[in-house]
């Protein structure tokens, strides 16, 4: 027994897939027969949106930060695309992810170059974004929102009827996020910040920079998982991505990065995201109200991140 | 930390002068704001000043139950659905109770919101999450409860109950809502900073490892902190009943990051260990004030948002200057 612990704390990454798996069971065992292949497709698309934003928070957290500004982002950059799908696809994709470069560039300065501490920072950034889509709002009345279908078939489209188009996406950034940050100088500083940010400073990192481009990432990938969300829903409101703000850091948590930065890495988010997907698939499968939902899955997530911090430590 | 500084010696100048200007600054700003508002909109009188008050008595204490959290070196992201859960608890408990039974329903819902906090501090204590995942995550149960408590908004309390913080009993320019606002907020604090768990919950925030060797228990510290601001969003919640005369137990959200706003503006240092329980009552009635303006000068009163998060960044921004240039002296 105690040699598998030992196992499963050397390389954490083989416990969260064996809770995966775990999880699986526990639906197949709720329901016999529902963990099919469509099931399969069906838990992958719906954790990209989730996975994506959880690569920005990874990302951050890896620094030892925090992004509260996320949901915000998401859900503004999704009501931009909405509004503005009568000026074109593209131009109302590119109001979408410029709303992710402008609160990125604002995070960045106020983290990276004033010294803000992330949480009010991102706070405050969520604010002022999710205030100004309200008077935005109320001043786009007339025009009523529209999705293009591109970004319809992104959020909820599949090929040939079993792979979720959001996947190739999902797999595109997952790959651009694990290269650069193992195989990247970029990445290594990354870590490196996160670790120990004066010594990084002593040793001429450029430590600003490095903060910068993160929170810059971080919010151009909410902003890119608010289009696949509203792609999904077909429906853009000012909540849209509400409900994304704690899993994106319960994912990341639960994947094993440490909050207070330096370890952890986006395998572990990716099984994180699969795991909360899993998990509020069960609780559906569960005949309980959804206040009560509500209830378990922030008591699971609990105890996922306690028993990861217990077995890590 | 007053005392151990007195017994040192007078501060310096500078440093006295800083440390008054942080007493008298607060006020002057709110004086200022309440000067420049009625420039704007000289009928500013009596109802507008119940106004400010109703609006700015939940927030402020949800302010107190900030600021002693993050005093004590941790943050709570679950104060707007312990508001909320006490705003649907006593609205659905008073709403055919008499005046007599509510005021004894609402020592139940203290002692809730006291057992909510333990489970808060319980859960950071034990689980070893840090305190930003830790309540985000129980505010999210928190918030299951209220729902569960009551699906849409419903409930009331009887008049006498709503009375307690929306009539003005002392007169027209001195609403009830400001009297329980500071009487609330000194019954909780006053025993804390007077108090040995006060000095405790100041050394545990400004220097844990420091505080821990000389054998502060910061583990007890903080959960106590945690436990009084539970206490204080209980009466949050249930001043959002009296002001708003139902319960609605999604209300409570705003709270969560107006809190933070009004800590934050309020001087209390996100590093723990500094501030006090003026700055963020006086933040939280600037706060409410701001989108008044917002109106009384015709802009769309929807900017109050967008406002409170450049407010917030630029405090800490300014804050981390004045830090910045210190150093460099």
């Amino acid at each position: 027994m105690s040699a598998v612990l030992e196992f499963l704390r050397a390389r954490t990454i083989f416990a969260l897939i064996l809770l995966l798996a775990l999880f699986v069971l526990g639906v197949e065992g709720a329901r016999p027969g529902t963990v099919t292949p469509l099931w399969a497709s069906n838990v992958l698309m719906f954790a990209a949106p989730l996975a994506i934003m959880g690569a920005g928070q990874t990302l951050v957290m890896l620094t030892g930060g925090i992004d509260l500004s996320v949901a915000s982002v998401a859900t503004g950059s999704a009501y931009l695309l909405a509004t503005n799908a009568s000026s074109g696809d593209a131009a109302a994709i590119g109001l979408g992810l410029a709303l992710g470069v402008i609160v990125g560039i604002v995070n960045g300065i106020g983290v990276a170059l004033l010294g803000v501490q992330p949480l009010v920072m991102t706070l405050g950034a969520g604010l002022m974004t999710s205030g100004a889509m309200i008077v935005y709002g109320q001043h786009m009345m007339a025009s009523t929102p529209r999705v293009p279908a591109i970004i319809q078939a992104l959020g909820a489209g599949k090929l040939f009827g079993l792979m979720p188009i959001d996947l190739f996406l999902w797999v595109a950034v997952g790959a651009l996020v694990l290269f650069g940050l193992h195989r990247t100088g970029f990445g290594r500083l990354v870590y490196a910040v996160g670790d120990n940010r004066e010594a990084c400073h002593l040793a001429g990192v450029r430590v600003w920079r490095v903060l910068f481009v993160d929170y810059l990432l971080c919010a151009v990938l909410a902003a890119i998982t608010g289009l696949v969300l509203v792609g999904g829903t077909n429906a853009a409101d000012l909540s849209l991505a509400d409900s994304y703000l704690l899993p994106s850091v319960a994912c990341v948590v639960i994947g094993g990065t440490s909050i207070f930065g330096g370890r952890g890495g986006y395998a572990g988010t990716i099984i994180g995201a699969l795991i909360l997907t899993v998990l509020t698939g069960l609780l559906t499968l569960l005949d309980v109200s959804e206040p009560i939902k509500q209830i378990l899955y922030g008591a699971i997530i609990l105890s996922l991140a306690a028993a990861y911090a217990r077995l890590t430590e | 930390m007053t005392a151990a500084a007195e017994a040192i010696g007078p501060a310096p100048k500078h440093r006295r002068l800083g440390r008054i200007l942080r007493a008298l600054g607060m006020p002057a700003l709110l004086a200022a704001a309440i000067a420049l508002t009625r420039l704007v909109h000289p009928e500013f009188g009596p109802f507008e000043i119940q106004t400010l008050a109703l609006g700015a008595l939940p927030l402020a204490l949800a302010a107190a139950a900030q600021a002693i959290v993050v005093i004590s070196g941790g943050i709570d992201l679950s104060i707007g659905s312990l508001i909320a859960v006490s705003n649907v608890l006593s609205a659905s408990l008073m709403q055919h109770a008499s005046f007599r039974e509510s005021l004894a329903l609402s020592v139940l819902v203290l002692a809730l919101g006291a057992g909510l906090g333990l489970l808060n501090g319980l859960v950071v204590a034990i689980s070893r999450i840090p305190d930003v995942v830790a309540t985000l995550t129980t505010g999210f149960i928190w918030g299951g409860v209220a729902l569960l408590i009551l699906e849409s908004p419903g409930g009331g309390a009887p008049p006498g109950y709503l009375n307690i913080a929306a009539g003005a009993d002392f007169g027209p320019w001195l609403p009830n809502a400001l009297v329980v606002m500071v009487l609330a907020v000194a019954a909780l604090w006053l025993p804390v900073r007077l108090s040995r768990i006060g000095l405790l919950i100041y050394a545990a925030g400004s220097d844990p490892v420091a505080a821990f060797r000389s054998g502060v228990n910061v583990t007890s510290a903080r959960t106590i902190a945690y436990i009084f601001s539970g206490m204080a969003s209980a009466i949050g919640g249930m001043a959002l009943t009296m002001t708003t005369g139902i319960g609605s137990p999604l209300a409570g959200s705003y709270y969560t990051l107006s809190s933070v706003a009004a800590v934050v503006i309020g001087g209390v240092s996100l590093a723990g260990g500094r501030g006090g329980m003026t700055g963020p009552v006086i933040a939280a009635l600037l706060l409410t004030l701001a989108p008044m303006d917002l109106v009384f000068l015709g802009i769309d009163p929807n900017f109050g948002q967008v406002i409170q998060g450049t407010l917030i960044v630029l405090v800490v921004m300014v804050a981390g200057l004045f830090a910045y240039l210190q150093e460099r002296k």
